[in-house]
């Protein structure tokens, strides 16, 4: 992170393409709102407040995918105007569930939906903010976790590097005490390559992880994916699981391209 | 530690007790003002939990483990202790995943030490540990000599373990993916228990031979509904241990040490690799596996401070982070880390092996890597060549 600013540092959330579900979570810290108001200066939060401060600013939480040619040039007048900038979220960070567009001709989704296409400028893949501009640190969820973001928080006042573990979300559940659902029910579970942090919210209910907070540090797919198809979910099934909020994360994208690899291969022999 | 003798002349003979006996000893413990933790079912697997008294033990509840796969049964002669090794052993109560270990407070211009809540050793919890496996005891003493007086004397660990009162129960039915007999450590429990249970081979589920280890073991005992142990329950329990000796799901090689040492660039961890996740979850469920790294935590607006120990795993990058960059980056040297310590590198550190044969690491590796084929797998040391 970068160095300590002055007091009082001005705070920007700006929003992309994306559910407005991670922003929210900032509102949502109900308890320590007051508090992260009393530390910044909430210069610009459109979800929150119709004022605004001029830039530049301090700490900037980005949210959302670059998905428009204007969003592309967006972000990086926002860039030239952040001390630090922190993406958050999966579609910041990855590309969100529309980067599902980047396995497809998004052409013939637009012709399908809307009924004047000639109106839409669009682009072709929806990407992550790190590949427009430098990114500072990134937080994952789908939505992030409000005690994480109440940490990144927390570090960029102290001047400190945030604390969030980049390890699997088996290491959640071994913390919580959840017996593990593949092992005990069989389920497809993505947790062993789904990086810690959600606060260990479906294997205690008895659900597979969903992936939403993106590939751990070292994911290792092929061989769960392995596992997944040895213990009888098609390759069809294995690819949909990989494609969901982070579909476009390189090693989840990776994965469901060789099994939908392997699909077409199935259809082929059929 | 309180003294543990095997040899106590002053202890009861051994005893025999049935479910008023194991009925009684739960309330016993209960009404001392224990916590009773024991096995209990819950979320499809038998695991360590609070239990209130018999009704809440499982009863006729068996399991099937294998590489990756736990299943729970109903067996036939519906007894108590009729499962294999617990999803879990008993680190989590003795050596928490989560523990903040020092606090401060801005007063003014200086700081000033609060205290947690796990400082003073009177209030930590009186437990009472019923129903610990032989190779779960023998993980409590790999942890006693770790974290305990003979080790590095983590305080926490220490208060809790030396209140804790330890009642071991034998195993009648090894575990698909058990080994502790070839690692010396079971089926029946060794040393640093207060009392011992030893199923019958007659009727293991509900009749047991009763010994105290301890004066604290010898005391309890002394006030549970028992008959004397004559010499047909003497021989019931050496039956049940014989039978649960022959009946081990897995045995590690006996040059386990020798053979890793000799094989540190041997291709098969690249193959292993292959198949690890790097996910965690061998550390985290192996009862003798004590790494942990600390947290630094401050509050918005930086006037409070906390410091956490956290479990952590040879799994992870950060791990072996030293200043600019990990150690072992590949899930090979990794798994490598793991294995080696275990089995080997114990050995220098601390004069035992670390592992005990609870097998955790095979049924709970969600693709079913098995420690002693991994072993197995590797060329035999001449040690190991049968004559
Ligand atoms: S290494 Fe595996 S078998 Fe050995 S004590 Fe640890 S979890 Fe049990
Ligand atoms: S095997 Fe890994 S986690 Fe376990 S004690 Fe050794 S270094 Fe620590
Ligand atoms: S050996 Fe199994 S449990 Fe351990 S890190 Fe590898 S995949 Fe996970």
């Amino acid at each position: 992170m970068a160095k300590q600013p002055p007091r009082r540092p001005k705070l920007a959330v700006w929003k992309f393409a994306s559910c407005d579900g991670c922003q929210l979570t900032l509102l949502d810290c109900e308890d320590e709102l007051l508090e992260v108001a009393g530390h910044l200066t909430i210069a610009y939060f459109l979800e929150a407040s119709r004022a605004t401060l001029k830039g530049p600013y301090d700490l900037s939480l980005v949210e959302g995918s670059i998905t428009t040619p204007d969003d592309a040039k967006r972000i990086q007048r926002i860039r030239r105007q952040s001390r630090t900038l922190v993406t958050i979220g999966a579609c910041a960070t990855a590309g969100g569930i529309q980067a599902l567009r980047n396995f497809a001709d998004v052409d013939d989704y637009v012709r399908q939906v809307y009924p004047r296409p000639e109106f839409i400028r669009t682009l072709p893949r929806s990407t992550p903010i790190r590949d427009h501009v430098r990114v500072d640190f990134e937080l994952k969820g789908c939505p992030i976790s409000r005690h994480q973001l109440l940490e990144v928080i927390a570090a960029f006042l102290a001047g400190r590097r945030p604390s969030i573990p980049e390890v699997s979300q088996c290491m959640e559940c071994k913390r919580h005490g959840t017996p593990c659902v593949m092992v005990t029910r069989g389920l497809p579970c993505l947790g062993p390559v789904t990086q810690a942090g959600c606060g260990n919210l479906c294997p205690p209910l008895g659900r597979a992880c969903y992936g939403c907070f993106g590939p751990m540090e070292t994911p290792n797919t092929a061989s769960l994916a392995g596992w997944f198809a040895a213990s009888g979910t098609d390759s069809a099934a294995i690819r949909d699981l990989f494609r969901t909020y982070n579909a476009a994360a390189p090693a989840f994208r990776r994965e469901s391209e060789a099994q939908a690899r392997t699909t077409s291969s199935h259809a082929d022999d059929a | 530690m309180r003294t543990h003798t095997s040899q106590a002349a002053d202890r009861p003979a051994a005893a025999v007790i049935g479910d008023d006996g194991l009925d009684a000893l739960i309330r016993a413990l209960t009404e001392a003002g224990r916590r009773v933790l024991a096995p209990t079912e819950h979320a499809g697997a038998i695991t360590i939990g609070d239990i209130n008294g018999l009704a809440d033990l499982p009863r006729g509840r068996g399991d099937v483990q294998a590489p990756g796969r736990y299943r729970l049964t109903e067996t036939e002669d519906a007894g108590w202790f009729a499962h294999g090794p617990t999803a879990e052993g008993w680190k989590r109560f003795l050596y928490p995943p989560e523990e903040c270990v020092w606090r401060a407070e801005a007063k003014g211009a200086s700081w000033r030490e609060e205290p947690t809540t796990t400082d003073d050793a009177d209030s930590a919890d009186t437990l009472a540990l019923l129903g610990v496996r032989a190779c779960d005891l023998a993980a409590v003493a790999v942890l006693d000599r770790v974290l305990g007086p003979e080790g590095a004397a983590d305080p926490r660990y220490r208060a809790r373990r030396e209140r804790a009162v330890i009642v071991a129960v034998d195993c009648a039915r090894p575990g698909g993916t058990c080994f502790c007999a070839s690692m010396g450590t079971g089926p029946g429990a060794g040393d640093r228990y207060d009392l011992r249970l030893t199923p019958l081979a007659d009727d293991p589920g509900s009749r047991f031979l009763v010994r105290a280890g301890s004066a604290a073991g010898a005391d309890l005992l002394a006030r549970l509904p028992a008959r004397p142990a004559d010499d047909a329950a003497l021989a019931a329990a050496e039956a049940t241990l014989n039978a649960a000796g022959q009946a081990m799901g897995r045995a590690m090689p006996a040059d386990a040490e020798a053979r890793l040492k000799r094989n540190l660039e041997h291709p098969r961890w690249n193959e292993t690799a292959e198949r690890c996740l790097t996910c965690g979850n061998c550390t985290s469920v192996c009862p003798t596996c004590f790494c942990s790294e600390v947290e630094d935590r401050s509050s918005l607006d930086g006037r409070r401070a906390e410091r956490w120990r956290l479990w952590d795993s040879c799994f992870s990058v950060r791990f072996s982070y030293l200043h600019g960059g990990s150690v072992r980056e590949s899930g090979a040297a990794r798994y490598r880390q793991w294995i080696t310590h275990k089995l080997a590198w114990w050995h220098d550190q601390f004069g035992t092996s670390g592992c005990v044969g609870c097998g955790r690491c095979i049924t709970w590796c969600p693709v079913g890597i098995d420690i002693t084929e991994e072993v197995a797998a590797l060329p035999a040391t001449a040690a190991a060549v049968p004559a």
